[in-house]
């Protein structure tokens, strides 16, 4: 069991930035998120994009703001979960909870901050009819371990970069890899799709493009799909067919924890600190709702701040405390480390 | 100000003319969002960068729209229920030219 002073679920900018002003109240946090890396959209969508709204930085890329926010909370010591989905929530008799992920991961802590933004990353699934027969039955949305793919025939779909990446690290290890997208182009990286080329001319990648996946045959496993090109219909015998479509985010099984949920948003009575219908429940960033919202990182920010002040009196209701600037009190990390504004220097005039 | 009148039909296929303002830098997705004819959540969710395909729409009339980029080309390229009419409605921005128009949100995927 995983135990923390306040479980934040969602480790995009805001539920990050709130491990530094946990931090600075001496707070640890814990973080958990369903992708396999920290930053969540800005991380898994638009990490080369420019933002151009946050105070202090005319432009930053997404990926750098993420790269600075780990950096920033460094000295806080967060944990992660990550590649897991927060399942359920179990309140105990003292008010804390017991939040456990798709893998049976527990994590126990007086406080939950939710800041998920619009949910937790689940794969796009192609409009298929039958593909839902055949999921775990040689319909693999994302691929979790590539051996199970050793010396089969392999039908991947999609244009983007995970479409290009699999094809290639697949080569080596499926018996054949044919790679079927809608057009010619691809979304993906360039050198990626050069590697594609070069396998394709290698004879290691068959390309069907421009192709579709219009339908799955077998019984009662993949045996083979059916590919579209113009007006035939062709079929190509598999093992496996992977779309990979990228990523859409759903609300998922948060939207089953009690919480009012409005507009596809976890509503928070207030915007004192965005505590939700359940005490010790925050909910912070993209993911709720009030009068006025705005889903702005920079409205998270301030969010995750007041959330965590609220939590500390939560935590400590006997204490009494006043917020310090970080330039008058430092930054005092869990690792030893203490960042603090230069002494002033004093030299007389004689 | 310029406002256009352009009807948008949701995904129950319910048929809606909103006006638009043209001077705001607006988009269709924006357009749809304003007047809550999707659920928050399953319109936008790249928030207009081309990179979701959450705000595809088909266009119903026959109006001169801005051509397609080379990311909406693409992006569209990934998306499901696709058609020859298929746009991006984050890639949309409203014109005074597009008075009139009509388009029909796609299925959500």
């Amino acid at each position: 069991m995983i135990k923390t002073d306040i479980l934040i679920i969602g480790a995009g900018p805001t539920g990050l930035f709130a491990v530094f002003e946990a931090g600075l109240l001496k707070l640890k946090c814990h973080l958990i998120d369903a992708l396999p890396q920290p930053g969540g959209q800005c991380s898994e969508i638009y990490p080369k994009k420019p933002i151009y709204d946050i105070p202090a930085f005319p432009e930053i890329l997404a990926g750098d703001l993420v790269n600075n926010l780990m950096k920033q909370i460094e000295p806080f010591q967060p944990g992660f979960t990550l590649g897991e989905r927060a399942q359920t929530i179990e309140k105990q008799e003292d008010g804390s909870f017991i939040v456990t992920t798709n893998k049976g991961t527990k994590h126990h802590a007086p406080v939950v901050a939710i800041a998920g933004g619009l949910g937790s990353f689940e794969p796009r699934k192609p409009p298929i009819a039958n593909i839902k027969n055949f999921e775990d039955h040689g319909v693999e949305y994302i691929i979790r371990d590539p051996e199970v793919y050793r010396g089969k025939d392999v039908v991947i779909a999609g244009g983007g970069d995970s479409a290009l990446d699999w094809s290639i690290f697949l080569t080596d290890i499926a018996s054949s890899v044919t790679l079927v997208h809608r057009r010619n182009e691809f979304r993906g990286a360039l050198d990626s799709v050069d590697k594609v080329q070069e396998l394709k001319n290698l004879g290691k990648i068959e390309m069907i493009t421009p192709g579709e996946v219009v339908d799955i045959v077998g019984e009662s496993k993949v045996e083979g799909v059916s590919i579209k090109r113009g007006a035939e219909v062709s079929n190509k015998a598999c093992d496996h067919f992977i779309p990979l479509f990228g990523l859409a985010p759903k609300l998922g099984p948060i939207a089953d924890w009690g919480l009012e949920i409005e507009k596809n948003a976890i509503k928070v009575d207030n915007t004192l600190d965005y505590q939700t219908n359940i005490p010790g429940i925050y909910a912070i960033g993209d993911v709720n709702t009030y009068p006025g919202k705005l889903k702005l990182i920079l409205c998270g920010f301030h969010e995750a701040t007041l959330m965590c002040q609220s939590a500390y009196q939560r935590i400590f209701p006997e204490k009494r405390y006043v917020m310090k600037y970080t330039t008058v009190g430092g930054v005092e990390g869990f690792d030893g480390s203490k960042k603090e504004a230069p002494k002033a220097v004093v030299k007389a005039i004689k | 100000m310029s406002d256009i009148t352009i009807t948008i039909i949701d995904r129950e296929g319910v048929a809606h003319e909103v006006k638009a303002p043209t001077d705001m830098n607006m988009n269709l997705m924006e357009v749809v969002r304003s007047y809550e004819l999707a659920p928050e959540g399953t319109i936008g969710v790249c928030g207009g960068m081309a990179m979701c395909a959450s705000c595809q729409c088909y266009v119903l009339t026959e109006h001169e729209l801005p051509e397609m980029s080379y990311d909406e080309d693409l992006m569209l390229a990934e998306a499901f229920y696709v058609k020859d009419t298929s746009r991006l409605g984050c890639q949309l921005h409203m014109q005074p030219e597009m008075e009139g128009l009509k388009v029909e949100l796609a299925p959500e995927s």
